[in-house]
């Protein structure tokens, strides 16, 4: 077998830091590799490169011995390679043919030659033994049957290379098992397939070799016989936690502060349960789909649950953001461009954001300037931010690390009891997340709680007391500090059992 | 597993309805206001009157359908108004000027409402600045250039303009005629041709078009060109009726083409509409204002009717996009 992609010391450092670094590894036509990793080993970055999203900063690809530098993603589709998203790529309002052809439509006299496209897409879905006719609008169709949408797609597009980046996550284990048999089809087309998944059992099943990323490094790679799953999880592991971390000052008290009981949402949640102390730091790990963030937005009354208990400090919380505010949650979002942040307003506005109405004066409720301004810049000497006029400096000016402390600042001046930190330090440099957690340590010392939220376990083994970990939907255990093990919460993670 | 099956999995019966209900709340309502008027009057049905209310509708019609180009996209063309107005008054300078005739009057007019829609399309494409505010300013620069040349005086077309407005094909007043055209025309381009497809993609999924290798410049811009040309041609069309332009013309009356198309079933989100729709919604506005006089009822309260049914419309639609959302929510867990 001849290699169809290959990979020569390909690299990528984003402002300096390395996603992919020095990678060399090749596919061998016609087979079927399987690519894992924890979240941020550099899965992603490798497949942008693929795909013509990004641009590699060192290294080669080499496309059936041809150097290959795909500058858009429809030159990697014109290649023959095609990508398999969970979030599909599919026109909701189009029919099944007219996705597959958007991009060139067959035409007759400047009009759609609709009986050609309808004669082909049916001719694609038969081989894919779905049944459904080329004119059915596709946001019709169910997520496992959008996904056979999207290979048909790539069958239509006659892909050579069809890679599969999370492809089970929304499916029903009937459709996943569908989905297999078309995989097995298509291997026995002779495609070749790169399968990326958290699920370790099915990359067993499927692939023929496995390659293992760690911090965008290739760690471990072979012959899928010669992997079984502890292996697996042995290769995604390791690395020294010295000197990152600030040790933790302060012991959680007994008091329980929120409590969640058997929170259920068909589709979302199903029985979890969660208590976070006074000043304790509950760490909460999963895998990207898990059901982390959707916890924390339940739990911060953004999103509906249908069963289950909330309480803090005892007593049920109301419903909405707004009366669980003022009963002290906050919520620091994973998207803080998005969500935690006015980016084109000041400093100062920001961090007044939640606290605007302890500033209100007179029966108008003016807003007084002059004590906003003065709390916001002890708020900013507490923080350490980076800042020079924090009146008038935008929140966009600043690092990514002094921003997310602008957001933690903007809670912390209402003074909160129980603090949910979601991904805190995802995109925030390695000294200001120090800051960041030692910010987290000194809140806990304070008596709050603090549910931490992350993708990287060293984070959570470095500032938890107690880490709880989620997998698809539901906590799968929990572990107190003295008993922290990578491999174990990777273990209940992955759901895997076997020792 | 049937893939009908797992497209009904959960709903009950009333709920597909409630879902088709929302879907063509504007029929529904159509339906029900011709009835309505029918009762009330029945001279209303006569074929006259009702030939009158789309001849009447052709106007803001013509326009909307233009406009629909614009919303399926995402964006929204508020100058319609103004180019009503602009694009006619050079056609009139031309024709006064070369002693044009009255087919090519109309030839020029649509033209230049593609330059005009050709500078929003400028703004909006290359220096990628919000529609609203490009079609807004704009919306005050056509009007203000088509001020400045006459003056704010009345322009008066030759006689012919006014024999071309009230002229009949084949016993079909011309209006109708055209509106006929460009709906036909329309609804082809946007269900038949890759362009017309390619505008619903972009409208679904801007950046996923994109990445399927749309030209999505030359698509947004292209829509804009359209809407301008119709809107042109609809104001030449209506102004032929009257035979003089005011330099008040057309003023206000972007918000009645939106309306039309968004009672027509446009979304302002992109993606939702078509040109039948905006036929539909235009007739409708005109069924309510012809069918408040036949039933004799105080003009005043006509304004309020037409807010009213505009509300109803857009109400339903927001109803059910927020039911696509909700049933587009992320599982992270099969729900069996």
């Amino acid at each position: 077998m001849s290699a169809l992609l290959r990979f020569e010391s390909l690299s990528k450092a984003w402002f300096g830091v390395p996603a992919v670094s020095d990678l060399t590894l090749e596919i061998a036509e016609g087979a079927a590799l399987g690519l894992i990793g924890q979240n941020g080993a550099g899965k992603s970055t490798l497949m942008n490169m693929i795909g013509g999203v990004v641009e590699p900063t060192a290294g080669r690809m080499l496309w059936r011995g041809e150097p290959y530098a795909p500058a858009r993603p429809a030159d990697a589709t014109a290649a023959g390679i095609a990508f398999i998203h969970q979030e599909l790529n599919l026109f909701t309002n189009l029919s099944v043919a007219e996705n597959l052809y958007i991009d060139g439509f067959p035409t007759r006299l400047g009009m759609i030659d609709r009986r050609a496209i309808r004669a082909r897409t049916e001719e694609i879905l038969a081989r894919l033994d779905l049944a459904v006719s080329p004119d059915t609008i596709v946001g019709e169709l169910s997520p496992g049957e959008r996904q056979l949408v999207e290979i048909a797609k790539a069958l239509h597009n006659e892909a050579r290379l069809v890679i599969f980046d999370e492809p089970t996550t929304s499916l029903t284990p009937r459709e996943t098992q569908r989905l297999f048999d078309v995989i097995g089809r298509l291997k026995a087309q002779g495609r070749t397939i790169i399968y990326i998944s958290h699920i370790l059992s099915d990359v067993a099943r499927l692939c023929d070799a496995i390659a293992v990323l760690r911090d965008g490094l290739l760690v471990d790679s072979g012959p899928a016989e010669a992997f079984d799953v502890p292996r697996m999880i042995r290769s995604m592991i390791g690395r020294d936690l010295d000197g990152l971390f600030p040790p933790r000052t302060a012991a959680p008290g007994p008091t329980p502060l929120l409590e969640a009981r058997g929170l259920t949402q068909p589709g979302v949640l199903e029985d979890v349960t969660v208590t976070v102390h006074a000043g304790e730091v509950v760490g909460l790990f999963g895998l990207m789909g898990a059901g982390r963030t959707e916890l924390a937005r339940i739990l911060f009354g953004l999103d509906p649950v249908e069963a289950g208990e909330i309480r803090l400090d005892g007593a049920p919380l109301p419903a909405g953001p707004r009366g669980r505010i003022a009963r002290g949650l906050a919520f620091v979002t994973e998207n803080r461009r998005e969500e935690g942040l006015m980016m084109e307003a000041s400093i100062m506005d920001n961090l007044g954001l939640v606290s605007i109405r302890d500033f209100g004066r007179g029966p108008a409720g003016l807003i007084d300037r002059d004590a906003l301004a003065a709390r916001a810049e002890e708020a900013r000497r507490d923080l350490s931010i980076k800042a020079g006029d924090i009146g008038r400096q935008p929140v966009k000016a600043l690092s990514g690390g002094n921003q997310q402390k602008v957001v933690i600042g903007k809670w912390l001046m209402s003074a909160p009891r129980v603090f949910i930190l979601d991904e805190p330090t995802r995109g925030v440099d390695v000294g200001a997340k120090f800051e960041i957690y030692a910010l987290i340590d000194r809140i806990a010392a304070a008596g709050s709680g603090i549910l931490l939220i992350s993708s990287e376990i060293e984070e959570l083994m470095g500032m938890a007391d107690r880490i709880v970990v989620m997998s698809r939907g539901e906590t799968t255990g929990a572990l107190a500090r003295r008993d922290f093990d990578r491999e174990r919460i990777l273990r209940m993670a992955f759901r895997e059992t076997a020792a | 597993m049937s893939p009908l099956g797992a497209r009904t999995l959960g709903r009950s019966p009333s709920e597909v309805a409630l879902d088709l209900a929302l879907r063509h709340a504007t029929y529904l309502i159509f339906l029900a206001v011709i009835l309505y008027f029918g009762i009330q009057s029945p001279a209303f049905l006569a074929p006259e009157s009702l030939g009158n209310v789309v001849k009447q509708a052709s106007f803001i019609g013509i326009a909307a359908i233009g406009m629909t180009f614009v919303l399926l996209t995402g964006g929204i063309d508020l100058s319609v108004g103004s180019v009503m107005y602009l694009a006619p008054l050079i056609a009139g300078f031309a024709m006064e000027a070369f002693g044009l005739g009255v087919p090519a009057g109309l030839v020029v007019a649509v033209c230049a409402g593609a330059v005009l829609g050709a500078i929003n399309a400028l703004f909006i494409v290359r220096f990628d600045v919000i529609p609203f505010i490009v079609t807004l300013a704009t919306l005050f620069l056509f009007r203000g250039f088509g001020t400045w040349l006459t003056s704010s005086r009345q322009f008066d077309f030759a006689p012919e303009m006014r024999a071309f407005g009230l002229s009949s094909v084949l016993g079909i007043p011309t209006p109708i005629l055209v509106f006929a055209v460009v709906a036909l025309a329309a609804h082809v381009v946007l269900s038949r041709t890759p362009f017309g497809r390619q505008i619903y993609a972009l409208g679904n999924d801007a950046e996923g078009a994109r990445k399927a290798g749309v030209r999505v410049g030359v698509v947004k811009g292209s829509v804009y060109v359209v809407s301008s040309a119709s809107a042109a041609l609809a104001g030449f069309v209506l102004i032929a009726q009257i035979g003089r332009l005011d330099a008040a013309f057309g003023e206000g009356r972007e918000f009645d083409v939106i309306a039309a198309a968004v009672l027509g079933g446009a979304s302002l989100f992109g993606g939702v509409g078509s040109a039948w729709g905006a036929v539909i919604g235009a007739t409708l506005i005109q069924t309510v204002k012809l069918g408040l006089v036949f039933a004799g009822v105080n003009l005043y309260l006509q304004p309020i009717m037409q807010g009213l049914i505009i509300f109803v419309a857009v109400l339903a639609d927001s109803l059910r996009q927020r039911r696509i959302a909700i049933s587009r929510r992320r599982h992270i867990r099969p729900s069996a």
